[in-house]
């Protein structure tokens, strides 16, 4: 009933930038749920670098949304503690490159606990993390370091790529009895959209088709999603047909989604700005030629950053993945192989 | 303006807290020879506590005895000994009642063993059988810390979660003089003092992180002076002293409840075994040195004073050591059977739910040692 009545009760589409769907979704959990706090840098009396949690601790207290002394791992390990006795914090990192502090807690105390105790100890924290460059950051300050979580065994780890996305996933992970590593895609931070914010919505680690296409599959998350599309959208001038993925979850891996679309096509781009080598697009590759490979027609191409620190502000649009990196990869999937290109079609 | 004067002056107000300082000598009820002494600073424990805490140490020392031998026999992976550091394990632990938690290392199995944990399950995780063998829950226990430092955050926010919650809840961390020097440590002191977190801190400081001696660790006078920085009282006492380890750590844990924040006690002892069983301390330490520190021995000490003043007769005396080599039977005979092992546990605790590449995983094993079960 009282979902029924929340479902109801929801306003009605309107526009919506990423952070202020964020806000909503974290000003929405603290509402629901009296065990949930915010922990972190700046969020309480400024409401963060990014305003993400603007207004929260005047709403409900800086008891329960707390300006942390600046220690990363000291936030982490502290909220370790709070969720073993209970309490379901949702820890703001304030950029990518600043969470390595907290890394030893990440990795050896958050992920593994459930699994030491034998399951006695749930920690459902979920550690927010700015990530990624596209704002004219300076070092430090624009890492993709999603792999150093998605190789860790225990840590969900998530990426929106929407608003409205952005929404559902973060009450979903606030939710989760695991806990969740969230990547939020600073650049996409402002995008708009004009959505009805929804607590349901595909399931935490389900990846979604943003885009069907029949030529080839475009496979992306987070900040390199909407460059997918804009790259489909001008592919399709030149009468290819790319099907775009979303992967929301990047651990665990939605094979069967992600599978299901290149079986069709028999073709794939795997998307991200993290350096590529060892980096997330070698795991999509192996893991859907090992499934897909009889449906292939080419090898599953790469695109991504190249393998380097990140580039500094001026030099950081050579870096990062953009549209026509995308669409010369789209072209280099060996289409006179075994069928006609789409553009030499009649 | 000149730049000078935008410069903020330092506030007048400033306090010195030299009530933050630790003592210029450990405090201390009973030297080496057992002879008492008061100890303004510290509230005198009462004649049965100083029995019980005779009690818990001799049963400790018999289980880590018997520890120490299950290693040799082949029945434990490996075991660190707190030899010498007994009256910190037992001393502390009695300080604490039921509601509060322990946060331990990997050293602090008698600390364990004195609050009520199974021996098995106690050493379940230097058998090698699982990670953590207990429920942390059930005794209020966190798995021991291996890494070091790492619990004193965990300790800060479990303490910081309770009085959030209204709950009328202590958390105690043991460290010891290595894990002062590690990052976590520090973050954690820093937290508990920002927060007034119900934490007691007790660094066992046992002369050696494995080889390093506490010369080569800290230039600081003492362990304790890393308190003031942060704003917390800091105690230094003589760890080998039972009931001075009790009496602060009982203080400080009254203190935390009553509002006042936390406490970092410096307890001086002595590892008297090496590091574990893998070690080789006569690489590092002289055997003069050891010899030294086992005329300071913590029983011994208690049991002089105890005896002396007709506390403990030869029949007591009998009794307590006749319960430790009962409960030493008890733990060679829980640790006589092979634990059951399932390997379907690795997969089974990685996530609330495994995952469907861990279920198709844990099925690839299961066919595999099913094929080898055939073979």
């Amino acid at each position: 009933m009282a979902e029924l009545l929340e479902r109801t009760g929801l306003p009605a589409a309107r526009p919506v930038t990423m952070a202020a769907a964020l806000n909503q979704a974290l000003s929405d959990s603290l509402a629901a749920d009296d065990s949930m706090l915010i922990l972190g840098e700046d969020v309480g009396t400024l409401g963060g670098v990014f305003r993400i949690t603007d207004g929260l601790a005047a709403k409900f207290g800086d008891h329960r949304v707390v300006d942390t002394p600046l220690a990363e791992s000291g936030i982490v390990g502290t909220a370790i503690g709070m969720a073993m006795n209970g309490l379901r914090p949702v820890v703001e990192m304030q950029f990518d490159a600043f969470a390595y502090p907290a890394f030893e807690q990440i990795t050896s105390h958050l992920a593994k606990l459930h699994n030491r105790s034998r399951g006695a100890i749930s920690l459902p924290i979920v550690i927010r993390i700015p990530y990624g460059g596209g704002i004219g950051g300076v070092e430090h300050h624009c890492d993709s370091s999603e792999v150093y979580y998605t190789a860790t065994p225990g840590l969900r780890v998530v990426s929106p790529a929407t608003p409205g996305d952005a929404y559902t996933l973060l009450r979903q992970a606030i939710e989760s009895p695991d806990p969740v590593i969230f990547l939020e895609p600073k650049r996409r931070y402002w995008s708009s959209e004009t959505v009805q914010l929804d607590r349901t919505g595909p399931a935490i680690d389900r990846a979604v088709v943003r885009r069907s296409g029949s030529d080839a599959t475009l496979i992306s998350y987070g900040g390199t999603l909407s460059t997918a599309l804009e790259a489909a959208t001008a592919a399709a001038e030149d009468g290819w047909d790319l099907g775009v993925i979303d992967l929301r979850s990047l651990s665990p891996f939605d094979d069967e989604t992600v599978c299901a679309a290149v079986r069709r096509t028999g073709r794939a781009v795997v998307i991200h700005e993290a350096s590529g080598f060892c980096g997330y697009g070698a795991e999509v590759v192996a893991r859907v030629t090992e499934q897909c490979f009889h449906h292939l027609q080419a090898p599953i191409l790469r695109v991504t950053g190249f393998d380097i620190p990140y580039a500094p502000p001026t030099l950081e649009e050579h870096h990062l993945p953009g549209v026509d990196r995308i669409l010369d990869a789209v072209e280099r999937l060996q289409w006179n192989d075994t069928v006609t290109p789409p553009r030499d079609r009649a | 303006m000149s730049i000078l004067s935008a410069v903020p002056s330092a506030p007048s107000d400033v306090v010195h807290r030299r009530d933050l300082l630790p003592s210029s000598v450990p405090l201390r009820f009973l030297d080496s020879d057992g002879h008492w002494n008061a100890c303004g600073a510290l509230f005198q424990p009462a004649d049965h506590e100083l029995v019980a805490l005779h009690r818990a140490m001799v049963i400790g020392r018999r289980f880590d005895t018997q520890a120490v031998a299950l290693v040799k026999q082949g029945r434990l992976a490996v075991y660190p000994s707190s030899r010498g550091q007994d009256a910190c394990q037992v001393g502390s632990v009695l300080a604490l009642r039921r509601q509060d938690w322990l946060f331990p290392t990997y050293r602090d199995s008698v600390a364990l063993i004195t609050r009520g944990l199974a021996p098995v399950e106690v050493l379940t995780l230097l058998r090698g059988d699982w990670h953590c063998g207990y429920d942390p829950y059930k005794f209020r226990v966190a798995p021991q810390c291996t890494p070091l430092a790492t619990n004193c955050l965990h300790a800060v926010g479990l303490a910081h979660a309770a009085r959030f919650k209204g709950e009328d809840t202590v958390a105690l961390v043991l460290l010891g003089d290595g894990a002062t020097s590690e990052g976590d440590t520090h973050e954690a002191l820093n937290f508990a003092a920002v927060w007034k977190a119900p934490v007691v801190f007790l660094v066992q400081n046992n002369g050696y992180a494995i080889s390093v001696p506490l010369s080569k660790q800290t230039a600081a006078p003492t362990l304790a002076h890393k308190g003031i920085g942060y704003g917390i009282p800091s105690l230094r006492v003589d760890g080998n002293d039972a009931a001075a380890v009790y009496s602060a750590v009982k203080e400080a844990a009254e203190s935390a409840r009553a509002g006042g924040g936390p406490t970092l006690i410096e307890a001086v002892t002595y590892r008297m075994d090496a590091h574990t069983n893998a070690d080789d301390a006569t690489r590092y330490r002289s055997a003069a040195e050891v010899e030294l520190w086992r005329t300071r021995d913590p029983i011994d000490r208690l049991q002089g004073y105890l005896v002396a003043r007709h506390l403990l007769d030869e029949h007591a005396l009998a009794a307590v050591h006749a319960e430790a080599e009962a409960f030493a039977a008890e733990v060679r005979e829980s640790l006589s059977e092979d634990a059951c092992r399932d390997p379907a546990d690795l997969f089974r605790f990685v996530y609330t739910e495994p995952t469907a590449a861990l279920r198709a995983q844990n099925a690839q094993l299961a066919a595999e040692l099913a094929a080898a079960d055939h073979g």
